[in-house]
């Protein structure tokens, strides 16, 4: 009975936490992206600015929530729902202390891997129900970048799963107590981390909704609440590769002094706002040098991580 | 591959500069002292009108936004009735201070001018009347104009000469 207990408050403190953290994340991108472009961004509202959360939440809740009358309504409806539902379980897998996940799953890293290929649906039927041409071209190219992305993503986290013997995310954690694991994975880690910008598609991997060519891609058509729902589904998810990341090849909650959940919370606010910056600084590619750029060089380099890491620990084991 | 890593460390050294933003409300910016703001009217250094209500100013306004009717005192001075400007309308191009013949009109600093009903952005003559010469402290209209008012005949203005009797033959 008290074990239930537990893990119910552990439960809703991680989707408190995360909630909070995707909803405080419209602020620190603000803020940021404006100390990067010699700006200050939004300072009025509460202490620098901090309320302005509110105020955008406020805002958003009371905006007219449209359905355009050519939209395809129960997809329409459910595709921004669909992201969230994704995001959130993925962080049931995510060990963010010792003892503190929701589940202690043995497959955590293929369950991580298989929601974040469904997080292609939202996207995709976003723009097929939108009924809109800008919507259906950003459909269209988020489902090439994500299945195309989505490939090696997967096998470069397999340098990391060879290196731990294990799918499950706590003990990958665990194996990184004598040297985090960016420094054997080092291009495993770079694949992974480019792959998981396309797969949030953060910029410079936006094309999906690309202001500049597809007005917003595919939530052209949504407003309001639905929107939001995107909004705080692609901050969830620039949350998640992080936290993936630090618990992949930083070392999870490894750390001296401070307690295991702070350290954990530490790296990944470092990973989200490098995130950010990457927004700040790179342009968008064009759509056939995202391709080949995907295939041609960010392929080979994961299977060749793979047949290096193969070969290393075959040497290793003899 | 470089490039985009100089970028990245680039862009985030930006954060160590000073920003180029003036924080409105409790910094103020430089005005520098000619700018075209808030229109007054200004006042001899007697404390008189200055405006002698020619209508050269409504005349100049590209937008039309001066308005103005004139009259005389019982010693025929002239001034204006009443004098409006609808800075809803004004473009602060400051023709009207070109075109014044008497340094009456002018420009000033004052660009804080908000207001929730457009209404309020009408001044009427007292809302535009100071009480200084403003930017030229010495002129007086009257006092070099070769016009005879109150405390002045004619020939008594500065640098003028008394009048010549024309039906007299003495030089």
């Amino acid at each position: 009975m008290t074990d239930t207990i537990r893990q119910l408050i552990v439960l809703f403190s991680i989707l408190f936490t995360v909630l909070t953290i995707g909803a405080m994340l419209i602020w620190l991108e603000r803020r940021l992206l404006a100390l990067w472009q010699d700006r200050y961004g939004p300072n009025r509202v509460g202490h620098f600015g901090l309320l302005q959360v509110l105020a955008d939440t406020v805002k958003i809740l009371t905006k007219e929530d449209w359905v355009p009358p050519f939209a395809d309504k129960p997809v329409f409806i459910i595709a921004p729902a669909v992201i969230m539902v994704v995001v959130l379980m993925s962080f049931t897998v995510i060990p963010f202390a010792p003892g503190i996940e929701v589940v202690d799953l043995n497959i955590g890293l293929l369950f991580f891997l298989a929601m974040s290929s469904l997080g292609v649906y939202s996207v995709a039927l976003a723009g097929w129900a939108s009924d809109s041409k800008y919507a259906l071209l950003g459909g269209l190219r988020s489902v090439a970048q994500m299945l195309s992305y989505e490939v090696f993503m997967g096998l470069s986290l397999m340098g990391v799963v060879m290196l731990a013997g294990s799918f499950n995310l706590r003990v990958i954690v665990e194996a990184q107590r004598h040297g985090w694991f960016i420094l054997p994975q080092f291009i495993g880690f770079i694949v992974f981390f480019i792959a998981g910008v396309a797969e949030t598609h953060r910029l410079p991997f936006d094309l999906p909704e690309a202001e500049s060519e597809l007005v917003a891609g595919f939530h052209s058509e949504y407003s309001g609440l639905k929107f939001g729902m995107f909004f705080v589904g692609e901050y969830l998810g620039v949350t998640l590769i992080s936290a993936i990341t630090v618990a992949l090849f930083f070392g999870g909650w490894m750390g001296p002094f401070l307690p295991p959940a702070v350290w954990f919370l530490i790296k990944t606010f470092i990973f989200i706002c490098f995130f950010i910056l990457l927004r700040a600084s790179l342009p968008r590619p064009r759509y056939d040098q995202l391709m080949s750029f995907g295939w041609k060089v960010m392929l080979p380099l994961s299977l060749l991580n793979l047949v290096v890491t193969g070969a290393w620990i075959l040497l290793k084991t003899k | 591959m470089f490039s985009l890593t100089k970028t990245i460390y680039t862009v985030f050294m930006t954060m160590f500069r000073k920003r180029a933003t003036i924080q409105y409300p409790e910094e103020r910016p430089y005005i520098p002292p000619r700018w075209r703001g808030r229109i007054i009217l200004s006042r001899d250094p007697d404390g008189e009108e200055r405006c002698v209500a020619c209508y050269l100013c409504a005349v100049a306004c590209p937008v039309d936004c001066i308005s103005l009717q004139s009259t005389e005192d019982e010693h025929g001075r002239r001034y204006p009735e009443f004098f409006r400007i609808n800075f809803s309308r004004c473009i602060f191009c400051g023709y009207c201070e070109e075109a014044c013949p008497t340094n009456a009109i002018q420009l000033t600093t004052d660009f804080e001018m908000g207001e929730y009903k457009r209404q309020n952005l009408v001044y009427e003559k007292e809302d535009l009347l100071i009480s200084g010469p403003g930017k030229y402290h010495d002129y007086n209209f009257y006092r070099v104009a070769g016009l005879s008012i109150k405390g002045k005949g004619k020939g008594d203005g500065s640098n003028e000469e008394k009048p010549v009797d024309p039906k007299s033959l003495m030089p």
